[in-house]
């Protein structure tokens, strides 16, 4: 096998106000789980990662985030996040700060993922998927703290038992996972706190 | 008609102005060099340093011009500056061992190799107002001193052993855990401090606490609050090289020196259930001659090590949490100076709440009436 | 040695060049946004997070500095209070200090600040779903006053232990016949954790439930960041038979004349003369040039 020098993707264009940008639409898809929100930059995509989800990474990781990678790590996104984040890539899901999910059919299983401890329930792992679609006003209802009333939001690509696994945490908050779903363009949040009933 | 008080920007600005008058002092005085503060206020720059965590000179001595002397207020300054600091790189550990001794002494050998060196102390001074000084250099009488003795000489003594070490090869000392040279060592600017913290974290939140907190702290330990039995096994003050490897040329490089002050306690320890009798340390590190400092810091070191030697904690310096989150000065100055802030909402609250409650005791007193407070109350919320 | 610092000042102080945008580091306001996240996902919980020293003392507002200095853009607009008030000296440092480093536009106007941070107030207009409220916490543990320990109070949250709080409350009722307590009044978040709402007076605490702005506390000196998201229920603790209710005045405000406002009390004299006024500064000020135009 030839191994070719990757020329490494550029990051954000203005790394102080984008990464500030970005930063207000993830704490705002957050508190308002089940509204998805558009990025307002989109910097180069590096397969597999899309616009959105390199966005994200260039804002919230750095040398104090493992990072867990269904990409291949010697690949070139795993180059990428190396050169502009520093994190350090980790195999193991439950070691992980964040996880980059870029197949959702192919996802471990929830609780393998770091669910935090009781005293310190803030050390549980942020899982970002990447999924073809978020239509809003059609799919499941989504309720919880952040939520008016309800919202509805269809998710597309996750494997079949992903809501029933993902319920089955429920009862172990404050424990629990906190999700970004994101397309090429658009992130939404789901918080540990957020019901989500399938239609 | 009342108006609402307004004219906080102008008020503000005012005090600035004030504040830099009165900094400044008698204009017809020429004003203080940051040379001058950094050469003959050299110990005060030592502990702004120190508790400031910054190991430069020049913006010690500013922070201290610019506080008005204030010390406290000087370390606030510079750990503010410190703080948009980039890390650029961690340096290999420092070897006291190579210390370019300037001072030396130890409390528990008569006399050892390298001697006892006493170096410019205040220890043997007689604290009497030296009124010579008072007047500027070129007016003075010279001094009436006896002749220096032959071997004295400013330069720096070669590197001497460390009594740890002496102590140490006779298995006679709690050896120093080895530290795994692949565990992180903990970073309290890049980690709030959890509890039980590590030793390491530990060392670093005493060595950046404020000097007169752990002074009281270690003093109340000799006076039986904790009483680990202190001797002064070594203390050492002198200049140690700052070693770092950069990534690109694989091997340790030299960037400079500092100025430490280094001080290993030995307390008697009578040994536990699965340790043999021997001495146990405490061990205190500050930048230039903050000699107090770091004495205090090894007796704090060592009283919050009961744990780990099977003492029974129980006086305040042995109190890990009481100690590490009250000592820093600057978390401390600043909260009980924010008492200055106005609070009248809470007060009017409580004014409501207190007036409220005392019609309702006047009530009760002229009908003598019980109240029903006996009932049983359900909880809610 | 005096030209190098002097070299250093003049790259440092000319508008603050030399300092990152809103002051922090970006490897700063990454921790602290991260910590921000896990405090909304978590609500009422207390997140730990590496507080800096901030270039004002804590205690004075440098856990909301921080809060606010990580999530501000050029695009903002920053209003602050202390004591409801933009005119209190430290409001006006603070607004100064973002005008200084982070050069936003800063307003006394409630409605068109799209931040704003309090200290001791939630303002009485109603805040939108735009907005955020950044509050400055003093001491974010609500435990801290029955426990002095970090390490037990932990436990006592990770196990919902709350029954000292219910016993000091419960005292206050055998001992006054009511609870006395004025401001800092407890809150419980979702039915999970046990909240201190900043020492607002408890008048403000029904402001915070299912309210739809995104409320943040930052706490600097306890290092210390929790948050109530949109929508989320906040209850003040209270027992069934004595429930929780806010203090209120005999009179109006003297100059706006509003009866449903937080008023302060002013001394007028040494005498026993008073008069109340709105603590909303802006508030009250917006009703008086309302009730003007009317005229």
């Amino acid at each position: 096998m030839m191994s070719v020098a990757p020329t490494i993707q550029p990051g954000f264009a203005r790394p102080v106000h984008d990464s500030q940008a970005v930063f207000r639409t993830l704490l705002a898809a957050l508190s308002r789980p089940g509204r998805p929100l558009p990025l307002p930059v989109s910097p180069e995509p590096v397969a597999p990662l899309g616009p959105a989800m390199a966005a994200l990474a260039l804002t919230l990781l750095d040398l104090d985030t493992p990072l867990w990678l269904d990409a291949e790590p010697g690949g070139e996104a795993a180059a990428w996040l190396r050169f502009h984040c520093g994190c350090p890539l980790v195999s193991e899901p439950e070691r992980a700060a964040f996880a980059l999910v870029t197949r959702p059919a192919d996802l471990p299983a929830l609780d393998a993922f770091h669910l935090g401890e009781a005293a310190y329930p803030d050390r549980a792992t942020t899982l970002v998927i990447q999924v073809p679609e978020l239509a809003r006003g059609d799919g499941a209802l989504w309720q919880g703290p952040g939520v008016k009333d309800r919202e509805l939001l269809r998710v597309t690509g996750l494997a079949p038992s992903f809501w029933a696994e993902r319920a089955a945490l429920q009862p172990l908050f404050p424990l629990g996972l906190d999700i970004f779903f994101v397309t090429d363009r658009l992130l939404a949040g789901c918080p540990r706190t957020t019901r989500v009933k399938e239609a | 008609m009342y108006v609402a008080v307004k004219g906080g920007e102008a008020a503000i600005t005012s005090a600035h102005e004030l504040l830099a008058e009165a900094r400044r002092g008698d204009p017809a005085e020429p004003e203080l060099s940051l040379a001058q503060i950094g050469g003959q206020l050299t110990l005060a720059v030592d502990r702004v340093m120190t508790e400031g965590s910054v190991y430069d000179r020049e913006l010690a001595a500013l922070a201290i011009k610019q506080a008005r002397g204030d010390l406290v207020e000087a370390v606030f300054l510079l750990r503010a500056y410190r703080t948009t600091l980039p890390r650029l790189v961690a340096s290999l550990p420092l070897d006291t061992s190579a210390m370019l001794v300037r001072r030396r002494i130890s409390a528990v050998f008569k006399d050892l190799p390298g001697g006892q060196v006493l170096g410019p102390t205040f220890d043997y001074t007689h604290r009497l107002l030296d009124f010579d000084l008072a007047r500027p250099d070129g007016q003075r009488p010279p001094a009436n001193e006896p002749e220096p003795p032959a071997t004295t000489d400013d330069q720096p003594v070669a590197p001497m052993a460390r009594v740890a070490d002496i102590l140490g090869r006779e298995g006679l000392l709690q050896p120093e855990t080895e530290a795994d040279p692949c565990a992180e060592v903990g970073d309290i600017t890049r980690d709030p401090l959890t509890y039980p913290a590590g030793r390491d974290v530990r060392l670093q939140s005493l060595a950046r606490a404020d000097e007169g907190f752990l002074l009281a702290l270690g003093y109340s330990t000799q006076r039986g609050f904790g009483k680990n039995h202190p001797f002064a096994g070594e203390i050492r003050m002198g200049e140690v090289e700052v070693q770092i490897v950069p990534e690109e040329l694989g091997f340790a490089v030299s960037i400079g020196s500092l100025t430490l002050t280094e001080c290993e306690m030995v307390n008697q320890f009578k040994g536990g259930k699965s340790l043999p009798p021997q001495f146990t340390r405490g061990y205190g590190l500050s930048f230039g001659e903050s000699e107090r400092k770091a004495m205090s810091m090894a007796l704090v070191d060592r009283a919050l090590r009961c744990r780990e030697l099977g003492e029974s904690p129980g006086a305040p310096a042995q109190d890990e949490e009481f100690v590490l989150s009250h000592a820093d000065s600057v978390e401390a100055s600043g909260f009980v100076q924010h008492l200055k802030l106005p609070h009248y909402v809470d007060f009017q609250a409580e004014l409501v709440m207190v007036r409220d409650m005392r019609r309702k005791f006047e009530s009760r007193e002229t009908s003598g009436e019980e109240n029903g407070s006996e009932r049983e109350t359900a909880l809610r919320g | 040695m005096e030209a190098s610092v002097r070299l250093r000042c003049e790259a440092d102080l000319t508008g603050l060049a030399g300092y990152n945008f809103a002051y922090l580091d970006e490897q700063t306001k990454r921790m602290i946004r991260r910590a921000l996240l896990k405090a909304v996902a978590i609500p009422g919980y207390q997140v730990p997070f590496a507080s800096r020293e901030m270039p004002l003392p804590y205690g004075w507002g440098t856990g909301g500095i921080q809060v606010t200095a990580s999530i501000i853009g050029p695009e903002d607009t920053l209003k602050v209070i202390d004591q409801g008030a933009d005119d209190t000296t430290n409001a006006v440092s603070i607004r100064r200090f973002f005008a200084r480093t982070a050069g936003v536009a800063t307003t006394e106007d409630t409605e068109a600040a799209s931040i704003i941070q309090t200290r001791h107030r939630v303002p009485e207009t109603r805040l939108r779903e735009d907005q955020i409220l950044v509050y400055q916490v003093p001491q974010p543990e609500p435990l801290r006053l029955m426990e002095p320990r970090e390490s037990e109070t932990r436990t006592m949250h990770a196990l919902e232990e709350y029954g000292s709080m219910y016993v000091k409350l419960y005292e206050d009722v055998t001992r006054h016949g009511r609870i006395a307590t004025a401001y800092s009044y407890p809150v419980r978040v979702e039915g999970r954790y046990v909240m201190s709402p900043s020492p607002i007076p408890k008048f403000d605490n029904p402001k915070l439930t299912k309210a739809p702005m995104l409320q943040l506390f930052g706490a600097g000196r306890e290092k210390r960041i929790y948050a109530v998201p949109p929508y989320t229920e906040v209850r003040s603790l209270d027992f069934e038979d004595y429930p929780f209710s806010v203090e209120g005045w005999d009179e109006p405000c003297a100059l706006c004349g509003a009866t449903d406002t937080y008023l302060d009390e002013i001394v007028t004299d040494d005498h026993g003369g008073r008069m109340f006024v709105c603590s909303d500064s802006n508030h009250c000020a917006r009703r008086r040039a309302a009730a003007g135009e009317e005229a």
